[in-house]
This record gives C-alpha cells, sequence and structure tokens, in this order.
C-alpha cells in the first residue's frame, strides 16, 4: 500500500481548498479504518474488486481483496482499469462525514438521487456488497473534522 | 422483563380476494375505533408492533396490523403457480377493503406507510366513505426513482441483503441501533421478488399524479408525515402532493425517515398521537 502522507501530498499541492484536502486526506485514511474493523471486513469477505472511490476530481483507484482494501493509489494510473466509480463532491463526503449528516447527505445513493455524487461502470460489484460500500466509505464518519475553506 | 408478554394477538383469517382466496395474518390489540395499519413494500406487520402495544392508544383504539399477501405470515393465493408476484393499484385498494369487509370493520381509520401511503391516497379518491379518517406516512402522488429494481431479485444478489441496504439509508441517522437493525431485518427476510412487485405499484403503476385533487376532506380527514430523513419519499414531494388538496393536513417529522414508526418508535409517537386523538375527538 503505498505511504498515505505521499498520496495527500500528492493531491495536496493540487487543492486549493483546506476542506478539499481534508476530505482527501480522510480517504487516504480508510484502509487502515478497515483493518481495525473486523466485522465489516467479514461482511466483505467474499469481494475482490477493482475500483474508483472518492472525490470527484481526486478518485482513488481502490484494490480490494477479501473485504480489504490492499491498495489506494490516486488517479490517473495510466490504463487502471475499474469495474464501478462512485465518486462525490468533496462538499458532500464533508457533509456525509458529520456525526449526524444532515437529511440528503447522509447516504450514498441519498447524494446520487441529488446530484452531488455519481455512480458509473459495472455496477454489480457495488450493488451486491451495498452495505459494505455504505459502511467503508462511512468510516470516516468517526473522526473527521469539517474544515472551514 | 422476563416473562412478559405482549397484549397483541396474532390470528389469520380467510378473505375473498377478487374471487380468489387468501389467508391472511393479522395482529390486534385494543378497543374501540378500528385503526388499520399498512407496512411497507417488501416488509411484514411486525413494523407496527410498538403502536399496537402502545397502552394509551388501545384503550381508544383497535389496532390492526395485517401482513399483505406473499408477506410475513401471509401466503401466496392458494393457486400460486410460481409466476412473479405483482402489486397493483386495484389489487392493493382491493385487498385493503376485502380485509376491512372480512373483519367487519366499522368505518376505520386507515394508516399505511410508503406503498401503504400511496394506497392512502388512493383509497381517499376513490372510497374516502368508507373510511373514517386516511393517515399517509411517508406518501405522495409520485416520486423520483433512485435506483433500478431490477437488482433486486436476480441470482447473481442475494435479494434480501440488496433489499436491507437499500432501505438502510432511509432511517434516519439518530434512530437507535436496535430499531434501525429490526427494521432492516424485516427487509432481509422478505420472500425473492416480493420488494420488486410491491415497487411495480409504486413505481409504474400507481402513479397519482392528476388524481389526488379529486379528494375531498370533507367526507375522509387526511394526515400526511412524511420524515426529513426519507429521500425516496421526500418531504418535497409531500408538501407537493398536499397543495392539491384542499384541507388535506401535513407534518414534516424531524429525526425521523422512511420507516417512522419501526425505526424510531418514540420519536414518531410524538407526531401521530396528536393525529389520532384529533380522529379520537371528532369521532365523540
Amino acid at each position: 500500500m503505498p505511504a498515505n502522507a505521499g498520496i495527500a501530498g500528492y493531491y495536496l499541492e493540487r487543492m486549493s481548498s483546506a476542506s478539499d484536502a481534508a476530505v482527501v486526506q480522510a480517504f487516504t485514511e480508510i484502509p487502515a479504518l478497515l483493518d481495525r474493523a473486523p466485522a465489516l471486513v467479514v461482511r466483505g469477505r467474499f469481494l475482490d474488486c477493482e475500483c474508483l472511490l472518492g472525490p470527484t476530481g481526486h478518485p482513488f483507484h481502490a484494490s480490494i481483496r477479501q473485504g480489504r482494501i490492499v491498495d489506494l493509489t490516486p488517479a490517473p494510473v495510466l490504463m487502471r482499469s475499474w469495474r464501478f466509480s462512485y465518486r462525490a463532491s468533496p462538499a458532500a463526503w464533508a457533509e456525509h462525514w458529520q456525526a449526524a449528516p444532515r437529511p440528503g447527505f447522509h447516504d450514498l445513493l441519498a447524494l446520487t438521487k441529488r446530484g452531488d455524487a455519481a455512480l458509473e461502470g459495472d455496477l454489480h460489484p457495488f450493488i451486491a456488497n451495498l452495505q459494505y460500500f455504505k459502511d467503508v466509505l462511512a468510516l470516516p464518519r468517526q473522526n473527521f473534522v469539517m474544515v472551514a475553506s | 422483563m422476563n416473562g412478559d408478554i405482549e397484549a397483541i394477538i396474532g390470528r389469520y383469517v380467510h378473505v375473498d380476494i377478487d374471487g380468489k382466496m387468501y389467508r391472511i395474518y393479522f395482529e390486534e390489540n385494543g378497543t374501540g375505533i378500528p385503526l388499520v395499519c399498512l407496512h411497507t413494500a417488501g416488509a411484514d406487520a411486525r413494523q407496527w408492533r410498538h403502536l399496537l402495544t402502545d397502552e394509551a392508544f388501545a384503550r381508544n383504539f383497535r389496532i390492526v396490523a395485517f401482513d399483505m399477501p406473499w408477506h410475513g405470515k401471509s401466503n401466496p393465493q392458494a393457486d400460486w403457480d410460481g409466476s412473479e408476484y405483482q402489486l397493483t393499484t386495484a389489487r392493493y385498494t382491493a385487498t385493503i377493503r376485502a380485509f376491512c369487509k372480512a373483519l367487519k370493520l366499522d368505518r376505520p381509520v386507515v394508516m399505511g406507510c410508503s406503498i401503504g401511503g400511496r394506497i392512502v391516497l388512493n383509497l381517499a379518491i376513490d372510497h374516502a366513505a368508507e373510511f373514517r379518517a386516511l393517515i399517509g406516512l411517508e406518501a405522495a402522488d409520485f416520486q423520483a426513482p433512485w435506483y433500478d429494481t431490477t437488482w433486486l431479485n436476480r441470482p447473481d444478489v442475494h435479494g434480501g441483503e440488496v433489499c436491507a441496504a437499500l432501505v438502510s439509508g432511509l432511517i434516519a441517522p439518530q434512530s437507535p441501533v436496535a430499531s434501525r437493525m429490526e427494521t432492516l431485518w424485516g427487509y432481509k427476510q422478505g420472500g425473492p421478488g416480493v420488494f420488486k412487485g410491491d415497487l411495480y405499484f409504486y413505481r409504474v403503476d400507481g402513479d397519482l399524479r392528476g388524481r389526488v385533487e379529486k379528494i375531498d376532506t370533507k367526507v375522509c380527514p387526511l394526515f400526511l408525515l412524511t420524515g426529513e430523513y426519507d429521500f425516496s419519499c421526500t418531504p418535497e414531494d409531500t408538501k407537493r402532493t398536499a397543495a392539491a388538496i384542499r384541507g388535506a393536513q401535513v407534518t414534516i417529522m424531524e429525526q425521523l425517515g422512511h420507516f417512522p414508526m419501526s425505526e424510531n418508535p418514540d420519536q414518531f409517537r410524538r407526531y401521530i398521537a396528536p393525529v389520532l386523538g384529533e380522529i379520537l375527538k371528532s369521532s365523540m
């Protein structure tokens, strides 16, 4: 797995907003948070998947093996394939990760319905493991702090 | 406490619905004004267990909640040949009216949630005089779809898991974990294709836009209550619907989602108690 500081540094240089940078930083911490959530890893134990997740303009290639994120690399990566992508605006992620998110920001599919997120590609791995992805992508909620931009 | 037995009584009634016999499971408690409760799509009457055991409500209402055919403990019709289940506006309306008739309920109040809320609007349009009052929870004449229902019943996706995972986002974040999990458990237990079949009514056959204007709340009062976290039937959907119905009473419920009666019974009680109180007062 790439060093998280390296990933954050990659994007931090390219991001103008402190809050956007906080969202990227939070994404880099998801693999470690997942490793500390054994029940969630068990939920995803049948899942092996390449996917693209993260803020709309700065997503990550995630390699999932048996429910663990074994690699998280900032896109673009030359000719790297993915089966599905879930990308949301940094503001939407920041709202989603509040302790009590506002209505409309509290669920991945609420975000797609309101147009703040896009779900694309071959959706089968996402739908077949929907609660897993909802819970994995909510992991930063436990320690995310909104940064005023 | 250990050994406590709830006041709910569960029984079966045989009901003729459009010429076919169904064995319908229902639970009830209380005496007084009949109050028939309709569960959400792909679920069953267990969603109403907290309302059913509310001692204050049960003093004035005969609270009845039944499992729709194909749901919970109500089987498909006896001659079911394995074909796919599909709920229509006509079949849903006939089922509710037949159930009320079979139990000889005198001008019951009907309270439905989600698809139950939608069908309540249809009851108000076409059969208002048969009911004392109608209550639609998470109800609107139409709402925009937010997923493809073909995912709900196919061999390469676990139906119970995907149904529960989809609706999990409709529960308010403030709802107690135990109530959230119990609500989702109901979805994990639905029969294959039943949730999808219910949504045929919701998505395809039951569009009531352009019809709700006919509702006359002087014949039968109409109450609409929607949770602020329901992004399937949003507060805006309910308010838009109510704006076309003179006399409809709208309440937006804070810290509740699409399953108010089961996801957070205490919070729901704060909103439904005044409605039931008003119905009781007008019935005296």
